[in-house]
């Protein structure tokens, strides 16, 4: 067997740039020879393909100012509205199903909140794991004497605090939600004045949800029909209570439905808008609220402003010098897809590693490959880099530059440089404009400050955040528009307001129907894969993996104990993991907290086991997030021999048989190379 | 109904402290007075993130008509109460807590330690070297923490820390009565086999350096620990997107230890593995 070595694993910082020679290596450059060689793509891509043939990948990662100038490097030097960034992958459900429902795209409490509350739903968030210095809020409100809710198909860490394990399948939330919406309004708990106010669309979602009685549900999710209805009627008869979600709702072909139909739930509560009572997005990357807010996505210009909007337009345009186009651009999903189409041909990549973090990341990689410019500016050579045309190395934002980030609280904290960069790496904001200044712009921003006052001048959100504000108020939360007053903890009071004109537009009910996971199971591939993330590591691991942690095991696929004895597998043993996409060999561990047919994995470790190789790319219409979280595979025990010379990375369904023995009862027969990428079908 | 109800707002309490009146909000504490005054009242147990255990004794005061002398840590502000802080029999206790500790631990790495054993004129070696229940090597027994009983007061800060007050990981406890008390990962465990998830929380809070980072130890044994030559500079974790405040402190361009500062509204103090471990990515520089 092989033996995993466990201790870090570095990633080398990028110190000087590289471009690609005449033989196709990646060779070290001057600064002024890779500026020009990725100005020039950009340029060249513009004038032979038009402005949207050129797409930009703001990084969720690096400061606010910097996203401000790369989505004004995009619109304003380019002349295109693809600029998005991997919130995409993420939480770009939550925005799109908030912003429908009351216009902003924020989670509407803030962790203070949580503390004073009465009752909180975890729902698919394993945020003990994932979040745990905003778990230690929810620690302080069950201290308090709030009651923990957790919805989730694993029995997590954060389940273990719970009062009551909602432990639904996968893909099934939408008939639990709408079973405890029908539950409260059959209960006569639904808070009627405040849906008559404040909200929309009703009577349409009462007769939406009638069909989900508590045994429907009950045979639908999993969940007994006692536990729904404890739910409802606690989450309805809370005075406060904090609805909070992470990933496990948005990383779904279905996403933002998903994410209307907790909404929903609120809005027949009236547990939104006060303080103690809303709802909670928990983010996955340090900026990628921030990233959203700043323009960095396809639709919205600084500020969450829509771009459709002629106002908000002309604004910029003056404010800019320039003419900005009248229509959304491509969002990540969709410039992929451009990619495969030809209609992309020139990617300006900064700090994010797609080649990895997307779904079906065999597919990705091939669609980079074929573009015709590639610029990647990172602080790693990463699998991403690697494909590039020009690498550019820059600053890691969080501790070598200064600016700001937005948090899950969409509070705006202050970023300082605290070491100098390696080498001659250099500033995001930096790098971009000398790229602008190629193309014809020069900007010349002093400092990040700067920057700042400059998207302060545009976005009334923002308005009364000025530095030295920020740096005495610990952060301020947007928004803010007042220089000398700040605004309440909590989103959306206006809903509460008696005077209709205060009250602002209603917020409708999301009218949205069970669709269940792409990727079905059957005898083929009878286990549902789910994914998410452990306490010590972090995403694709370029990051944490310099992290010596005790913690730390690598990837390891888990199963169920009852799993585990049926294949006759055990702990640590290497097993081949194989869905409709790809195969991976990884070794098992049992948790008790899984349930038969459910096994978990992370994404932690892409160059030992590509767990992405396994997801499905299939996306969600709105916000164009993948189903992450469910994949069907099939788990194989391997016989002696053969677990040690495998790689572990996918054989990418290259047409060869599976090496490992099934014991898979059912059809093994047909190797998985009958079906080609995706067979159950996409979006699109 | 309501389980948690809101608190209404506080109402001003005046009191007399060392002959001067002061107001404080109810439900503070005679210490939070002595500070909002000005007075330079020594704490050990004392954290401005926990609710202590009274456990050192440093901090009384004398509260008048009281039988005992009174920890102003814990003590509330109670109106009319009169408080003196400096009276001969105050200053005595302090200094025989101040003896007693140091003859029987190591406080060369407590902050301030020497500078309150001559305030008070404290002679721990009058207790003879047979006080002190010093001879045990520091446990390294993972990359991440150093443990050195040699330090440590029994403050109860660490388990307070690691249980309910804060991280409820529960990896830390009292083991052992009496004169045999000490505090150990769960039975006496070697760090890996405990519960603990190497959040950092407890050395957070530690006050005397009996529980300390590996890459500080490494950097005091090897003479290099230099705080002259650090930078703090706070700035936001790199990671999920609760959005942690880290102080980093940079030596020679190294970071060398990650804290947070402890009137944070979104950490208290605390961090998680990530945040406070997850830096090394930054320093693989050729």
């Amino acid at each position: 067997m092989k033996k995993k070595d466990r201790r870090p694993e570095a990633y080398r910082r990028l110190t000087h740039p590289l471009v690609r020679d005449g033989h196709g290596s990646l060779v070290r450059a001057s600064w002024d020879e890779a500026l020009d060689r990725a100005a020039e793509g950009f340029a060249r891509a513009r004038a032979e393909h038009g402005p949207d043939a050129f797409g930009m990948f703001s990084c969720s990662r690096a400061t606010n100012e910097m996203n401000y100038v790369a989505q004004k490097f995009t619109r304003v030097v380019m002349g295109t509205n693809n600029v998005d960034s991997c919130n995409r992958t993420c939480h770009a459900p939550s925005v799109a199903g908030l912003s429908a429902a009351f216009g902003s795209g924020g989670g509407t409490s803030s962790y203070e909140e949580v503390e004073h509350t009465d009752l909180i739903v975890m729902w698919g968030s394993n945020a003990r794991f994932a979040h745990p210095i905003f778990f230690q809020h929810v620690l302080k409100g069950i201290h308090n004497g709030a009651r923990l809710y957790a919805v989730d198909p694993r029995r997590t860490s954060t389940a273990e605090w719970a009062e009551h394990w909602l432990g639904l399948d996968v893909g099934t939330d939408i008939p639990l939600a709408h079973a405890i919406g029908r539950e409260i309004i059959h209960a006569g708990l639904a808070n009627h004045a405040f849906i008559r106010r404040a909200t929309s669309g009703f009577e349409a979602y009462a007769e939406e949800v009638e069909p989900w009685t508590l045994s429907a549900a009950e045979q639908v999710t999993g969940v007994p029909a006692a536990a729904i209805r404890g739910l409802a009627h606690a989450y309805a008869t809370a005075e406060r209570a904090q609805l909070c979600w992470t990933l496990g709702i948005t990383e779904h072909h279905n996403g933002t439905d998903n994410v209307r139909a907790l909404i929903n739930l609120a809005l027949l509560t009236g547990h939104v808008g006060r303080y103690g009572s809303g709802l909670q997005p928990l983010r996955g990357q340090n900026n990628v609220q921030g990233g959203g807010d700043m323009g960095a996505i396809p639709n919205r210009l600084p500020g969450f402003q829509d771009l459709l909007d002629p106002g908000v337009r002309e604004k910029f345009e003056s404010a800019w010098s320039t003419v900005i186009r009248p229509r959304y651009g491509r969002n990540l999903t969709e410039m992929f897809e451009a990619m495969e189409s030809r209609e992309l041909r020139a990617v300006y990549c900064i700090g994010e590693n797609p080649a990895q973090s997307e779904a079906d990341s065999g597919q990705a990689m091939r669609r980079l490959s074929a573009l015709d410019h590639l610029v990647v500016q990172d602080i790693f050579l990463t699998k991403t880099a690697e494909l590039a045309d020009v690498v550019l190395p820059a600053t890691a934002a969080w501790c070598e530059t200064d600016g700001t980030t937005t948090n899950s609280e969409r509070r705006v904290q202050r970023v300082r440089k605290a070491v100098e960069p390696p080498g001659e790496a250099r500033e995001d904001i930096d790098i971009i404009c000398a790229l602008a200044a190629r193309l014809g712009h020069d900007w010349t921003f002093a400092d990040a400050e700067q920057v700042w006052d400059e998207l302060r001048s545009v976005s009334p959100e923002h308005y009364g955040m000025t530095y030295d504000r920020l740096a005495e108020h610990q952060g301020i939360q947007w928004p803010c528009p007042s220089l000398d007053r700040i605004e309440p903890s909590y989103l959306h009071g206006r809903l509460w307001e008696a005077d209709p004109a205060r009250r602002g537009p209603r917020a409708p009910f999301g009218i949205v129907r069970h669709d269940p996971p792409v990727d079905p199971t059957d005898e083929e591939y009878p286990i549902r894969l789910t994914t998410g993330r452990r306490l010590d590591s972090y995403n694709t691991g370029v990051q944490s993996g310099s992290l010596a942690s005790p913690l730390r095991r690598g990837e390891m696929v888990e199963l169920c104990p009852e799993d585990a004895a049926r294949l006759g597998v055990v702990t640590g043993e290497e097993v081949r993991i194989a869905s409709r996409r790809g195969a991976v060999v990884a070794p098992v561990w049992v948790d008790p907290g899984l349930r038969p047919g459910l096994a978990f994995m992370t994404m932690h470790f892409p160059d030992e086991v590509d767990t992405n190789s396994l997801t499905i790319e299939a996306n969600c219409p709105i916000a164009g997030t993948a189903e992450f979280k469910a994949s069907a595979i099939r788990v194989e025990k391997l016989t002696g021999g053969t677990a040690a010379g495998e790689q572990p990375t996918g054989d990418k369904l290259t047409g060869e048989q599976p090496t490992g023995d099934r014991i898979q009862s059912a059809t093994a027969t047909t190797a998985a190379s009958t079906q080609p990428t995706a067979a159950a079908g996409r979006g699109e | 109904m309501t389980a948690v109800p809101l608190q209404p707002p506080r109402r001003l309490i005046e009191f007399t402290l060392d002959g001067e009146a002061v107001r404080v909000p109810e439900g503070a504490t005679i210490l939070d007075a002595c500070r909002a005054a000005g007075k330079d009242v020594p704490t050990l147990c004392q954290g401005d993130t926990l609710t202590p255990k009274n456990a050192c004794r440093v901090c009384v005061v004398e509260v008048e008509g009281a039988r005992t002398l009174a920890p102003a840590c814990s003590r509330r502000a109670e109106p009319g109460m009169a408080v003196r802080t400096d009276t001969e029999r105050a200053r005595h206790s302090r200094k025989v807590v101040l003896e007693l500790l140091a003859s029987s631990v190591d406080l060369s790495t407590t902050p301030r330690a020497e500078e309150w054993i001559k305030e008070y004129e404290a002679k721990p070696e009058r207790f003879g070297a047979e006080a002190a229940r010093m001879n045990e090597a520091p446990k390294v027994d993972n990359d991440r923490y150093v443990r050195d009983y040699d330090k440590c007061i029994l403050c109860y800060k660490c388990v307070d820390a690691c249980g309910e007050q804060w991280q409820n990981t529960f990896a830390i406890a009292v083991a052992g009565r009496g004169f045999d008390a000490r505090i150990a990962a769960e039975q006496d465990a070697a760090l890996p086999d405990s519960a603990c998830v190497y959040c950092g929380n407890c050395i957070e809070v530690c006050p005397t350096g009996a529980l300390s980072f590996k890459s500080e130890f490494d950097l005091r044994a090897a003479g290099e620990w230099d705080e002259e030559r650090q930078a703090e500079t706070t700035t936001v974790c790199a990671y999920c997107g609760v959005g942690c405040n880290l102080t980093l402190h940079v030596q020679d361009n190294e970071i060398v230890k990650v804290t947070s500062p402890h009137d944070n509204p979104v950490t208290h103090g605390n961090l998680c593995i990530k945040g406070r471990f997850g830096y090394q990515h930054v320093q693989n520089r050729d």
